[in-house]
């Protein structure tokens, strides 16, 4: 009966995809009336404007260019014009960079914050006006203050994927059963080892809930802020083409920046899943 | 005007036929006042050299013009050269010569906006102007232009491609701390124009733009004081009556598509792009503004000419090289080629060709000839900074009293310049300012305040 149900699901995405794609077809066919123009003029400007051709590109148009990408995604063409293999690579890089950053300071911080009721009450002012600061705004402040570019977009993802890690951090470990605590009270284990035994697997499950919900944030945050910073990475190749507005080369862009952060959540629901127990 | 004085011309009078005696005819004088701009090579830089030195040699020999004149006219040019050439080593002399002193920095970052504008710029990495100089320079496209700022405050780039207001304002402290930079190259003048979405095909009479929005590339732009030049003109406030808007200029066509803009003057490629695709037609180009007005400039902070000055000389001489190369109008075809990949500025070949080569549609069914769309100039003419410093008073991006003329000549470097360009066998202007005219406004450099003053739009400051 699972089975069953599975594949009637798969069924009916399939059918949601072809309907979509159809759909989409459809809207962006070239109205093939082409507007009254001397051919040298015609010549000299777009196809848009020559043959009634939508500024958005089909399926088939973003199919083909996926192709021509997909058969050399590590071609290097000079510091501006790189493979979309290389500039994912740099993107995950960066994000990966920013991120363990921010799991080294933001995993101690919590459980400290978490083990001591008065410094989370103190501290979470501080953290409910940080946590809700947009990537952008960080970035002019960033690039002034550290006065290096790839170090600021570091700083940004770090800044924006501390904080969900943080709070989760703190509430897993506050929140940890007071009679399991007392029981390790009771047979006198050390302060050091009732924090490694005791509240860290049972805080666990809510820790890795914060990784994940983080990971995705720093996924956000790499694309927004390689636009500004430009250079290289995923969110360069989006700002380069939407230079020569290339919707076509955007739409990639976006489908693989949906597939990484996917795949990204995906590994970080796998491991909360290891650590999770049944109670 | 030529090149270069050629000491080997022995027809050449001796006090040459015009006022500042640089031309052979008040003629010609006439001519190179009108078009006051210096001209592309004409030969291999090598040949220019050994030209320059041979030329340098000739003149220690005979101090006298007139006898240099009498002994050329009896042994005739080339056995001069063969005479000279004989106990002076001139091939040695122009190799020590040509690569003056070596580039204390030999990999260098340019950071550049992809727009037409930052054509030598660009041009000279694929095209090796920056190779013959003895540099390894990586072009580096950067995303907008308070990025490019600071980016080069932050020293990520050595120099870069700004909007010839902006090394004024950074060395002023406009919109960020105040670092003195400079600018040894003007990049293009002319190339830019004022795109009007096609919903507004009947409305070509300014004065009837009232509460249209448009869009500017950034707030030191000659784009902003040229478009609020032209409204003022007509008899519309900039500041009251219309809404102008800093937007990059890849958002422009979207914003323009989009409904958002009523239109914007933006640099090229930009606008050829908004006609290509259908979105907006010209409505003028800047040049009918201006003729001959600045746009980007080759900018660098002060502290690099002082670190590395050979660096930086070199790096002048490519861009002068290079500008010169693309202000002649049989290479603008194969530059639309080297600067159309998606490593440069990423743009159909098609637009970049019309832009360059001047033969464009402009959007309304026509198609149009102008050679002078944009052209190549890279003399930082001092006139053209008090020019801007004016329009930052009269718009009050300036507050108080300004020194012009100071401010002018710490930061377009024309008397560097022209040093580089004399000793790369070019013949640059004698003067750092000159007078020009805006809208058939003539514009006096000496007497900025006055211009301010004269205008009855402006801001009160």
């Amino acid at each position: 009966m699972i089975a069953s149900l599975r594949l009637r699901a798969a069924v009916v995405s399939i059918v949601l995809l072809a309907v979509f794609l159809g759909a989409w077809h459809l809207a962006t066919r070239s109205t093939g009336t082409a507007a009254n123009m001397s051919p040298e003029y015609a010549k000299l400007m777009g196809m848009t404007a020559t043959q009634g051709k939508s500024a958005m590109p089909g399926p088939l148009d973003v199919g083909a260019k996926l192709w021509e990408h997909l058969r050399r995604p590590f071609y290097d063409n000079g510091p501006n014009d790189k493979g979309l293999g290389i500039q994912l690579a740099f993107s995950l890089g960066r994000v990966m960079l920013g991120y363990l950053i921010a799991v080294a300071i933001a995993i101690p911080l919590g459980f400290l914050i978490g083990m001591s009721p008065l410094m989370s009450k103190a501290l979470d002012p501080f953290i409910q006006i940080l946590k809700p600061i947009s990537p952008l705004a960080w970035m002019p402040l960033a690039l002034y203050t550290i006065k290096d570019s790839s170090l600021s977009a570091i700083f940004v993802i770090f800044i924006c994927s501390v904080w969900p890690m943080l709070i989760n951090t703190a509430f897993g470990v506050a929140s940890v059963r007071k009679e399991w605590i007392n029981v390790a009270r009771t047979l006198e284990v050390g302060n050091f080892r009732r924090a490694f035994t005791v509240i860290l697997p049972a805080a666990a499950p809510t820790i890795l809930t914060g990784m994940r919900i983080s990971i995705g944030i720093a996924w956000l945050v790499i694309v927004a802020a390689e636009m500004l910073v430009g250079g290289t990475g995923i969110g360069y190749f989006v700002w380069n083409e939407w230079n020569n507005l290339s919707i076509t080369n955007v739409i990639i862009a976006i489908l693989l920046i949906g597939l990484v952060g996917m795949v990204l959540d995906q590994i970080l629901a796998r491991v909360s899943r290891l650590v999770t127990f049944p109670e | 005007m030529s090149i270069f004085d050629d000491p080997f011309d022995a027809d050449s009078r001796v006090n040459a036929g015009c006022i500042c005696g640089q031309h052979r005819s008040p003629a010609e004088h006439e001519h190179a006042m009108s078009a006051l701009r210096c001209e592309p090579v004409v030969e291999s830089q090598e040949k220019r050299y050994e030209n320059v030195v041979a030329s340098a040699v000739l003149r220690a020999v005979f101090p006298e013009a007139t006898t240099r004149r009498a002994f050329l006219k009896t042994v005739g040019a080339a056995t001069a050269l063969a005479a000279v050439s004989q106990f002076f080593p001139l091939k040695t002399a122009t190799e020590a010569f040509a690569e003056a002193g070596t580039p204390e920095k030999k990999d260098l970052k340019v950071g550049f906006i992809p727009i037409t504008c930052a054509t030598p710029i660009i041009m000279a990495a694929p095209l090796g102007f920056y190779a013959k100089a003895g540099l390894n320079v990586e072009v580096v496209k950067t995303a907008g232009w308070a990025v490019i700022r600071d980016k080069t405050i932050n020293k990520e780039y050595d120099a870069a491609h700004m909007l010839a207001p902006m090394p004024i304002a950074i060395s002023l402290g406009l919109g960020a701390q105040p670092i003195p930079f400079t600018v040894p190259a003007i990049e293009n003048i002319n190339g830019q124009g004022i795109v009007l979405s096609m919903k507004h095909k009947d409305k070509r009479d300014p004065k009837d733009w009232k509460g249209l929005k448009f869009a500017i590339p950034f707030d030191y732009s000659m784009h902003n004081y040229l478009l609020r030049y032209y409204l003022a003109e007509h008899g519309i406030d900039p500041d009251t009556d219309v809404q102008l808007r800093s937007v990059p200029p890849p958002e422009m066509v979207a914003n323009l598509r989009a409904d958002n803009i009523d239109g914007f003057l933006a640099p090229d490629n930009i606008c050829q792009r908004a006609i290509y695709d259908g979105v907006g037609f010209l409505h003028i180009l800047s040049k009918e503004i201006w003729d001959g007005h600045p746009c980007c400039s080759f900018a660098a902070s002060r502290e690099f000419i002082t670190s590395a000055p050979n660096s930086f000389a070199a790096l002048t001489r490519a861009i002068v090289d290079a500008t010169a190369y693309a202000s002649k109008a049989e290479n603008r075809k194969q530059i639309a080629e080297a600067i159309a990949p998606a490593n440069y500025i990423n743009a159909p070949v098609t637009v970049l060709e019309q832009v360059l080569t001047g033969t464009y549609a402009d959007g309304l069914g026509g198609v149009k000839t102008d050679p002078k769309r944009v052209d190549f100039d890279p003399f930082p003419w001092q006139s053209f900074a008090v020019w801007m410093l004016t329009q930052m008073k009269r718009w009050g991006q300036i507050k108080g009293d300004v020194d012009y003329k100071a401010v002018a000549e710490q930061i377009y470097l024309a008397t560097d310049t022209r040093k580089v360009m004399i000793e790369m066998g070019l013949t640059p202007p004698k003067d750092s300012y000159k007078s020009f005219s805006v809208m058939g406004k003539s514009f006096d450099p000496t007497k900025p305040d006055d211009y301010v003053a004269s205008f009855k739009i402006k801001k009160a400051s």
